[in-house]
């Protein structure tokens, strides 16, 4: 911060004195509401995604291909219900909830494609798409790129 | 026109607001104020395919309002001064330029409609025009894409965020002689100076704003040797719940208390608590649309003799938040009083 020119009027205080009243007067989240949400609604969601691999493997399917399937699902499920508009009125109960597992990465996605194709499919929707997956993807691969690397040169 | 101590105009002519206009959007006509707005929209996009139409149009609506109440055509105003949030103004441009109205784009963040209200009433005085319009918007989901993240993201807001409401506010400030009908008249005009006391976060934008607001009413104090119990109503918009609390809390170090005088556009626009808007509303429509609403109109009925407005603005951007830096605010004041009380 540029250090100010002290005018006679200006609230006599320093900014360290400022931030801490500042943070007296400003209440912080409720975690003692939204931790247990967010455990409760994570929870709920790895727990269908069990679900979902039982009943895959029951019909069938190969134990990889199962659990394939279970994240297509629950991608599939969060951009409808995302396209769909419910998906922001689940999060605002659920926050990490509902933002940690795979459901978040696509609703991370599907949003600003959602919100943004009043500026064309081009410009709008598919340089947007990324706006907030962008770095998870990025620091992401190359964190298994890392991770792949240590496991060929010592696995 | 007279300067006053170092900041402050004082006014001759006393222009008078002739007329004044509000359009809101769903959630703010079901909030305490809702009667008292002319237009009520229960579709936020009003029908158009981008928010960004929808919030100029939301100004179209404003002064076409507000000029029909005055009874006037858009060539009897001789400047419009007006302001959002969108970046490069798009609401002001785009929503006025069917108008044909000489124009002048202000940006003051938040304290737009303060601004835009003095730099009307201050062409007005100096003999520049005789009519003068001043307005300005925000719209929720034009101001989240663009500051914030997509509508239909899965996040949490934190409790000190403030809700951007969708809303439109214009108010038209003519010479005395020409508005016999209206009570009310513009006494002072105090523009506020960048204060930044190294608050960094952009959901807290009330706790940023504070030390603005109290600077510019400090000097206005000082400037008029008044006190705050001297107004029925210090209006300041839109500082919500922790920016109050903060300003009235700068205010008591200075050996004043503004309880039961300081009320804020962000917190007289919704149910707080019912309408989940967690620290109260902001955005420039916010004051714009309580001030061209209640208060001017109570004002006018003389249930308001003497009232304050200051408008206040966080100065951030986008980018700036993203490089970390701290936010500037500003704070402008405007006195308004009923023009059949003797003035201070």
């Amino acid at each position: 911060m540029q250090k100010q020119k002290n005018h006679s009027s200006a609230p006599n205080i320093t900014p360290k004195e400022y931030g801490e009243l500042a943070k007296k007067a400003s209440p912080p989240s409720p975690s003692f509401k939204t931790i247990p949400l967010a455990f409760l609604f994570g929870g709920s969601i790895c727990c269908l995604g069990e679900a979902l691999a039982n009943l895959y493997l029951a019909m069938g399917f190969p134990e990889p291909d199962a659990r394939g399937l279970v994240s297509i699902t629950l991608i599939g499920t969060s951009a409808l219900l995302t396209a769909l508009g419910f998906y922001d009125d689940i999060a605002k109960l659920a926050g990490a909830g509902t933002l940690v597992p795979i459901t978040g990465f696509a609703n991370s996605v599907v949003s600003p494609a959602l919100e943004f194709k009043s500026e064309g499919f081009i410009a709008g929707l598919g340089g947007k798409m990324f706006v907030i997956a962008g770095p998870v993807l990025v620091y992401g691969i190359n964190a298994a790129a890392v991770y792949g690397l240590v496991l060929w040169i010592f696995g | 026109m007279e300067r006053i101590g170092t900041d402050t105009l004082r006014f001759s002519k006393r222009p008078a607001v002739l007329s004044w206009a509000s359009v809101v959007g769903d959630k703010e006509s079901q909030g305490p104020l809702g009667k008292y707005f002319d237009i009520c929209h229960p579709d936020p996009s009003l029908g158009m395919e981008s928010w960004e139409k929808a919030e100029s149009h939301l100004q179209t609506e404003a002064v076409e309002k507000a000029l029909q109440k005055g009874g006037l055509e858009p060539e009897n105003v001789q400047y419009i001064f007006a302001g959002d949030l969108l970046n490069q103004c798009i609401s002001s441009t785009f929503g006025l330029r069917g108008l044909g109205i000489p124009f002048l784009g202000q940006y003051g963040a938040c304290s737009t409609m303060a601004q835009t209200l003095g730099m009307a009433s201050l062409f007005v005085e100096s003999g520049a025009a005789s009519c003068a319009a001043a307005v300005t918007s925000s719209h929720f989901c034009s101001a989240e894409r663009q500051f914030r993240l997509p509508l239909e993201y899965g996040g949490q807001r934190t409790p000190t965020a403030q809700w951007t409401a969708t809303a439109s506010g214009c108010a038209i400030v003519t010479v005395p002689e020409k508005a016999p009908s209206s009570g009310v008249r513009i006494r002072d005009v105090c523009f506020g100076r960048i204060t930044d006391l190294g608050i960094r976060d952009a959901n807290n934008m009330g706790a940023a704003m504070a030390p603005a607001a109290a600077s510019t009413l400090l000097s206005y104090l000082r400037d008029t040797q008044t006190r705050p119990q001297d107004y029925d109503l210090i209006l300041t918009g839109d500082l919500g719940k922790v920016g109050s609390d903060l300003l009235q809390q700068l205010l008591r170090r200075e050996g004043m208390d503004l309880s039961g005088i300081q009320n804020d556009g962000g917190l007289m626009l919704y149910h707080r608590q019912e309408q989940d808007v967690h620290a109260g509303g902001s955005g420039c429509g916010c004051s714009a649309a309580v001030l061209c609403s209640l208060v001017l109109r109570r004002l006018q009925a003389g249930e308001l003799k003497q009232v304050l407005f200051i408008g206040t603005g966080a100065l951030l951007s986008p980018t700036s938040t993203q490089q970390g830096e701290t936010i500037p605010s500003i704070a402008h004041l405007v006195a308004l009083e009923n023009s059949r009380q003797s003035s201070l």
